[in-house]
């Protein structure tokens, strides 16, 4: 039989004032199996607290309700209080009197009171089913893995290497830095983007705790977090025959940092499909400008190496534009193609550079004054309007455009056409996807387990997103987004063991009739069906006590450890008042 | 033109209201935070996501006695564990079809999404679900199971 202790708590007057607490303690000493109640001033303060450990000690309790604020308040601190004790903290249970009765209900006393005494019943009810839980501990491997040698993949790896983690960094080209090997120079202070990565490639060799992966693929991932077991396949350098070779790795975190792709020029019909000659996306300009910085001689074009004195570039080419392509905003285009202008009115002096734009976006920082000081500067002629065609009239690519500020019909004939293709997740996103179960957004990046709050953390425990692979980002934000993931890593990798509330799933293997409905819904991977022992297992260390599977189980063979469909139907029940509540 | 006399005046209405732990439980935290009044014709149960609401808890509570039943969960996109929201969506979608088909009106099971900063929200949805089921009367499954 429970010996139940009650606390109730007046919080000063928060409390006090709207239920008489007094009145609540005398119903419950009536109450079967309520061993123990009173009330005071401050449940919280060191002497409030006392009382809980006294009544524990001197009646013997086996359970404990208190009644006060929110147990998003202080449910942490009265378990701990109890287990001090010796009491099982998840023998503890809050009943929330405060927030949602005294402080909603202030102008009616009689409602509130017998509303508290109502909520503290079905607590008890609840409490009364507990059973005392262990923490899960769950063993880390502090070791890391990055995917992808980009930017963003590198400084994680180094961040992580340099704390003094082994780090293997897996890349599948045969050379590291990503999409910024291509970049001319970068916005805003125009400096050399191979000048800036390399010192970083080389710094990343000659760490010791770094093991690279140049040319390989991760094949396989099993594990969760802590303990994670990842297969990398590395294919022969070119030229070179023989089989890949093949490595697993024992990871305890994974950061996920796959980049992007451009949307490709080929799917863009209404600029020629990739079939006008001189029509280019951004990188390719970008290589164009960077040789052109290199050699001193003027911008070529690709197709008979004529010296442009006019180009037009077309912002937002494939970007915003739910009906045909990409619903979403890429972000560093407006960017990168004023800072292309600019360094091309600077290599060919007198070239024109006209520039189509529905919105100038500068969101990253310093970039608004970037791009306006450019305009003034360097006469950048922005025509404000969607490029309805381009084609190719004899030596040049002619652009119909329409300028939308003044309603004027355009003709203009150009050298050169720079497409701001829209940003894509990189080739093979979806694959990585699934391997890492690391779910994606509607357009395919990567995404964050929530928007707001868990920007860095992927669906999956363990698994962090870094750079252009969640979402486009500035080189600035990729570095950014890679540290906080290497910091997440290290303070995981700052305990022995992680620590997990228990409040999981648990299956009853008897009534289990390993329909595996529970194991799609699971959003976490935790559920598998034993086939052997023909039952359900949760894996304690992947749940997160979510209740998905306990709602989809159709022959109840699951449920939530504490929060079992019984303790819910029972506190529905004494909610509505039946003398007994169901057993 | 007069108002069309209330009958149900006197009745005072049970609402049972299942919120999720990461939104709606904390939005109805921050409604007592600000103050904001409702009445107390409600009772909370705390589920760690509106995912986890089960047919059957809906089903209990109707047939205990409840004339509303609230389940309350994050914004669409915003759940804490992905998608438990739009499960729930579904799962409701179907119930009140099937209470339909028994004479339960679509009014008595209500969905809302409410995030942890809509106290105001919370509050106001509750009066409303109040006055709602006040107008419509005692649940018909209660009054069919109380004779
Ligand atoms: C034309 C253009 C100009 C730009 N100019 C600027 C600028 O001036 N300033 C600025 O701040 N930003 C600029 N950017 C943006 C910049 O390119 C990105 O911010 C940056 O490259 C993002 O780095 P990342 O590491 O996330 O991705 P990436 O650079 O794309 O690197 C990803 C890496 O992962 C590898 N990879 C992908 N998939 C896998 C896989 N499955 N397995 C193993 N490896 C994989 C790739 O090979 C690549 O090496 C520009 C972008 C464009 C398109
Ligand atoms: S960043 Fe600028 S060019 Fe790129 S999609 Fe957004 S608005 Fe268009
Ligand atoms: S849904 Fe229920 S019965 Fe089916 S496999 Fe999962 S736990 Fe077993
Ligand atoms: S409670 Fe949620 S996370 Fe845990 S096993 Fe069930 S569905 Fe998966
Ligand atoms: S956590 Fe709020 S609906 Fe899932």
């Amino acid at each position: 039989m429970e010996r139940i202790g009650v606390f109730l708590c007046w919080c000063g007057a928060n409390i006090a004032s709207t239920v008489d607490v007094h009145q609540v303690v005398e119903w419950l000493r009536d109450v079967n199996g309520v061993a123990h109640a009173e009330n005071y001033m401050y449940m919280c303060s060191d002497p409030g607290q006392e009382l809980i450990k006294k009544a524990i000690r001197e009646k013997n309790l086996t359970n404990v309700v208190v009644a006060s604020c929110s147990p998003r308040m202080h449910e942490k601190t009265f378990r701990k209080a109890a287990s001090l004790e010796g009491m099982n903290p998840y023998m503890v249970e809050i009943a929330n009197v405060r927030e949602q009765c005294s402080w909603v209900h202030q102008g009616d006393k009689d409602a509130a009171t017998r509303k508290a005494f109502n909520i503290i019943m079905s607590t008890i009810s609840k409490a009364k089913a507990n059973n005392p839980l262990e923490t899960i501990r769950v063993p880390i491997t502090r070791r890391a893995l990055v995917v992808g040698g980009g930017v963003a993949g590198m400084t994680a790896a180094l961040e992580l290497a340099e704390a003094g983690y082994y780090t293997a960094l897996v890349e599948r080209d045969d050379t590291l830095g990503g999409k910024m090997r291509r970049l001319s120079r970068t916005f805003p202070y125009h400096e050399d983007a191979s000048a800036v990565i390399a010192p970083k490639i080389e710094e990343l060799k000659a760490n010791d705790n770094i093991k690279l992966y140049l040319r390989s693929d991760v094949t396989e991932v099993s594990g969760y977090v802590g303990n994670f077991q990842v297969t990398i396949e590395t294919r022969p350098t070119e030229g070179e025959d023989g089989a890949p070779e093949v490595v697993t790795e024992e990871v305890g975190g994974i950061v996920l940092a796959t980049g992007y792709d451009l949307y490709p020029v080929a799917a863009m019909s209404e600029y020629g499909g990739g079939k006008v000659p001189d029509v280019i996306d951004g990188l390719e300009f970008e290589e164009l400008l960077k040789e052109s910085l290199a050699t001193g001689a003027p911008v070529k074009r690709p197709s008979d190496g004529k010296e442009v004195e006019s180009v037009v570039f077309i912002q937002c080419s494939g970007s915003r534009d739910p009906e045909h392509h990409k619903p979403y905003c890429s972000r560093v285009c407006c960017l990168y193609t004023n800072k292309q202008a600019t360094l091309l009115t600077q290599q060919n002096p007198g070239a024109k550079a006209l520039i189509s734009y529905m919105d100038i976006r500068t969101d990253c920082k310093l970039t608004e004054e970037y791009c306006q000081g450019n305009i003034e500067e360097k006469g950048l002629v922005y025509i404000r309007g969607r490029v309805s065609r381009l084609y190719r009239e004899g030596d040049a690519v002619r652009v119909w455009t329409a300028d939308t500020l003044t309603g004027e019909k355009l003709e203009i004939d150009a050298d050169l056409v720079v497409l701001a293709m829209a940003i894509e997740p990189s080739v093979g996103a979806e694959q990585i996807s699934k391997m890492f179960r690391a779910a994606v957004d509607t357009n395919g990046f990567l995404q964050e387990s929530h928007i707001k709050l868990r920007p860095v953390e992927s669906s999956t425990m363990g698994v962090y997103l870094a750079g252009a692979a969640q979402y486009p980002k500035d080189i600035t934000d990729s570095v950014s987004q890679a540290l906080a993931t290497a910091s997440k890593i290290q303070s995981m990798f700052a305990s022995d063991e992680l620590h997990q509330d228990p409040l999981v799933a648990l299956v009853n293997p008897e009534v289990c009739a390993a329909c595996g409905l529970c194991v799609p819904i699971c959003p976490y991977g935790a559920r598998e069906v034993d086939e052997r022992a023909r039952f359900s297992r949760v894996n304690e260390a992947l749940c997160q006590g979510c209740g998905a599977c306990v709602a989809i189980c159709p022959n109840k063979a699951c449920m939530l450890k504490n929060d079992t469909p019984m303790q819910v139907l029972n506190q529905i029940h004494t909610f509505l008042g039946k003398e007994e509540p169901a057993q | 033109m007069a108002e069309p006399a209330k009958t149900n005046e006197n009745f005072e209405p049970r609402i049972v209201a299942f919120l999720c732990h990461w939104c709606t439980y904390t939005g109805a935290d921050l409604a007592g935070t600000t103050r904001q009044q409702y009445p107390p014709n409600v009772r909370v149960v705390h589920l760690m996501c509106s995912g986890a609401i089960d047919v059957v808890y809906v089903l209990k509570a109707l047939m205990d006695g409840a004339d509303g039943v609230l389940i309350g969960g994050c914004h669409p996109g915003d759940c804490h564990y992905q998608s438990g929201n739009f499960k729930a969506r579904r799962r409701v979608s179907i119930l009140n079809k099937v209470l339909e088909q028994f004479g339960i009106p679509r009014d008595r099971v209500w969905l809302r999404w409410i995030s942890a900063s809509e106290g105001r929200k919370f509050a106001e949805t509750i009066r409303e679900i109040t006055a709602t089921v006040k107008d419509m009367g005692p649940a018909e499954f209660k009054a069919e199971w109380d004779v």
